[in-house]
């Protein structure tokens, strides 16, 4: 076995792989915290402490960013370095490019953060970089999609696994998002603040065609390719359904382009177009729940495994969030749902249940089975596993159940009349209302993150393990040396 | 007949078949908006911002407000009466960014202009809680005490004038503007006097209510107190409205 080991770590570029799993935990803590203050500003609002860079406006583009691009994007980068390497038998094709992608990527997040902290924000949400940092961003990304492809190209296997897939079409959906959302005309050469190149509905549209599928490609086709490997491997049998992955790949892939407009129901934006995207979404749910169920069955026949392995166990409640969120998120598109959902926090509280429930949970899951792969040990403790995917599950739940109370009755109370006509109640004392939900919501941010924590512990202390034995093996090497 | 075998085992035409199939939606639904001439309405009294609203609505994207205001009234009864008629497509055709927002953490602001005097907005902004005791909403005081900065402003209607705002350098544009928009507004969006006209608009409405100097809070009260007041909605019939939705 550790011969195998150490002869992968070679044959593999590991290293890279370490590098964004290390920078997906730490940009995760930050973000996660990140998001405790704000939401914990909304419920105490002296939080704000006067500090324009810890306000609210400015703060929630650090949570989202650390959270999306620098956690979620970071663990996408680590997982595809270390499937495309596993599954087509061959290192990345070439290691320069790979150190490129992590600096620029980095690099790119962390002067993302600084930059909404003192006001420079394109103000599109989920695309606030300023031109320069979108530039860096383009850049990255073209050597990102090209080490892939060169990868792909020189696999010693003849089929490319359905994950690389899932990746690929992640990596040129991300490239073809982010330059036409991004198109603007900055104000100089050497000034931060640009103009988006399109106004009103038409920018509008381009916005939310980028942001639902950030969320489309980036946090769920993406997470899809690490659960097509992931889930397998810890399983220990192959994939239920191999046409099902064929229909899932390519219905999602389509679908998921069309239904963006479903975020501008009502508003200015032509009915036709929203009415289209909200039949797409309808249809979504069919390829959304064709994948979880090809992830879920492929614990057919070793349904026992839940009971004994942490690692399945949130792999498979990831599986299950995924199903939940992407049958609300039909459920919320649709036009008399969406008139009392949209504006109000059970948006937040759908996007948390994919983000917490879908996205970090099935990256755990994976950066559980993969990390002691990468160091040629076992991971250090199991039981913190277990202590980990309660506290995450209990921090999930407190969540989102907030956010269905704190959106509904927002909705319902905004849209109530008295006898006579009138509005029953202000709109400010709707936000009284909310004061409870969200001392609930941060209370939940707490629970997840310190099972995060716990995590970081476990895979420090794997990491240390792992360096322990080697020195064991060198210095048994050693003295076998000495004595010869 | 094509196997799916084919695909599975030539990255190049995996490649190709995915960016078409991820090609489609979006063209589309994003390509027509640029083209069918309903996509806008027709209704006069829509005008790019001032040099001193400009700065405002820049304030207003720094501070992140569109995280928690929207500016997209729907129609229905209840946002008729909390905020006023629906938001027509052509009030944010000058808007570069859109700022239409996804949450309404506070209220809607499409409609806040001249719903409250300036001194209400300065007494708010300070501290919110002075004059709603139940806000959320963080305190801005630093608006209230920190100089505008309008070095650049020319700069900034001129990347605008590059995305198709009608600001004018020349006088041929500046013509067009006087038929379009009338003398009054041609004078405010000639991009050679924009510093001029920043400082008479400030000075003379003293937003902030400290006359010896131009503030960030004159710039951003002058931006709120413009927002969905450029068109007389009773000129208008209502069916005219509802032909282009």
């Amino acid at each position: 076995m550790a011969q195998t080991g150490i002869a992968t770590t070679q044959q593999y570029n590991y290293d890279i792989i370490r590098k964004f799993a290390v920078m997906a935990l730490v940009w995760g803590l930050l973000g996660m915290a990140a998001g405790i203050y704000i939401a914990s500003e909304l419920a105490w609002p002296f939080l704000n402490f006067d500090i324009p860079e810890i306000t609210f406006g400015r703060l929630r583009p650090v949570h989202t960013t650390l959270v999306i691009f620098g956690f979620g994007g970071s663990a996408l980068f680590a997982t595809s370095y270390y499937i495309v390497q596993r599954t087509c038998q061959t290192r990345l094709y070439s290691d320069w490019m790979a150190t490129f992608t992590f600096w620029g990527w980095q690099l790119a997040v962390g002067l993302g953060a600084l930059s909404y902290m003192f006001g420079y924000t394109q103000s599109r949400e989920y695309a606030e970089f300023e031109w320069p940092i979108d530039l860096l961003i383009a850049v990255t990304w073209v050597v990102y999609f090209l080490l892939y492809a060169l990868t792909l190209k020189r696999r010693s296997q003849p089929h490319i696994y359905v994950a690389n897939w899932f990746y690929m079409a992640f990596i040129l959906a991300t490239a073809i998002l982010h330059i036409f959302n991004n198109l603007a005309v900055p104000v100089g050469l050497f000034s931060l603040k640009s103009y988006s190149l399109f106004s009103g509905v038409q920018d509008a549209m381009t916005q939310w065609w980028y942001g639902h599928n950030a969320v489309g490609f980036f946090l769920t086709a993406a997470f899809l390719g690490m659960m097509y490997y992931f889930v397998p491997k810890q399983a220990g049998r192959p994939v239920y359904s191999y046409r099902l992955s064929i229909i899932h790949f390519w219905a999602l892939s389509f679908l998921y382009m069309w239904v963006g407009a479903h975020h501008l129901h009502w508003t200015a934006l032509p009915d036709w177009t929203s009415t289209l995207a909200a039949t797409f979404s309808i249809m979504l749910l069919l390829p959304s729940w064709g994948g979880m169920i090809n992830g879920i069955m492929t614990l057919s026949g070793a349904w026992e495994k839940l009971r004994t392995d942490p690692i399945m166990l949130f792999l498979i409640t990831a599986l299950s969030f995924y199903g939940m969120a992407t049958f609300e998120g039909p459920l919320m598109s649709l036009k008399s749902v969406n008139a009392l959902s949209h504006y109000t926090d059970w948006t937040i509280g759908h996007v948390h249940s994919g983000a917490l429930g879908w996205v970090a949970m099935i990256t755990f899951g994976s950066f559980y089975h993969m990390v002691p792969r990468l160091y040629d040990t076992r991971l250090y403790s199991t039981r913190l596993v277990y202590a980990h995917f309660w506290l995450a599950t209990i921090g999930i739940l407190l969540y989102i159940t907030a956010m269905w109370v704190a959106g509904i009755f927002q909705g319902l109370m905004l849209r109530s009349f008295d006898d006579y006509g009138n509005l029953a109640y202000t709109f400010v004392e709707t936000v009284s209302f909310l004061h409870e939900p969200y001392v609930v919501r941060a209370l939940g941010g707490v629970f997840f993150i310190s099972g995060v924590l716990i995590m970081a512990w476990n895979m420090y202390m794997t990491v240390r393990q792992s360096r322990i034995e080697s020195a064991e093996i060198e210095a048994r090497i050693a003295a076998k040396m000495a004595n010869a | 007949m094509i196997k799916h075998e084919h695909i599975e085992t030539n990255a190049g035409l995996l490649i190709i078949l995915t960016l078409v199939v991820i090609s489609i939606g979006g063209l589309v639904e994003i390509v027509p908006l640029f083209y069918i001439n309903d996509t806008v309405e027709k209704v006069t009294g829509v005008r790019p911002y001032t040099p001193l609203e400009l700065r405002g609505r820049d304030i207003y994207q720094r501070e992140g407000c569109y995280l928690c205001h929207s500016q997209m009234v729907r129609p229905f009864r209840d946002e008729w009466l909390r905020y006023g008629h629906y938001s027509l497509a052509a009030e944010s055709q000058y808007d570069h960014p859109f700022q239409w927002g996804s949450k309404r953490t506070g209220p809607d602001l499409a409609r806040v202009g001249g719903k409250y005097s300036n001194a209400w907005h300065v007494a708010h902004l300070i501290n919110p809680r002075d004059v709603v005791p139940q806000s959320i909403m963080p305190n801005y005081p630093w608006l209230q005490s920190t100089d505008l900065d309008y070095s650049d402003v020319q700069e900034r209607m001129r990347a605008l004038q590059k995305t198709g705002v009608p600001y004018s350098q020349t006088q041929a544009e500046y013509d067009r503007n006087v038929a379009t928009f009338g003398p009054d507004t041609a004078d405010k969006l000639d991009i050679l006097h924009a510093e001029e006209n920043l400082m008479q608009q400030a000075l003379t409405n003293d937003y902030d209510g400290q006359r010896e100097r131009v503030t960030e809070m004159d710039a951003l009260v002058a931006y709120l107190q413009v927002l969905g007041t450029m068109v007389d909605f009773s000129r208008y019939d209502e069916g005219y409205f509802a032909e282009f939705r």
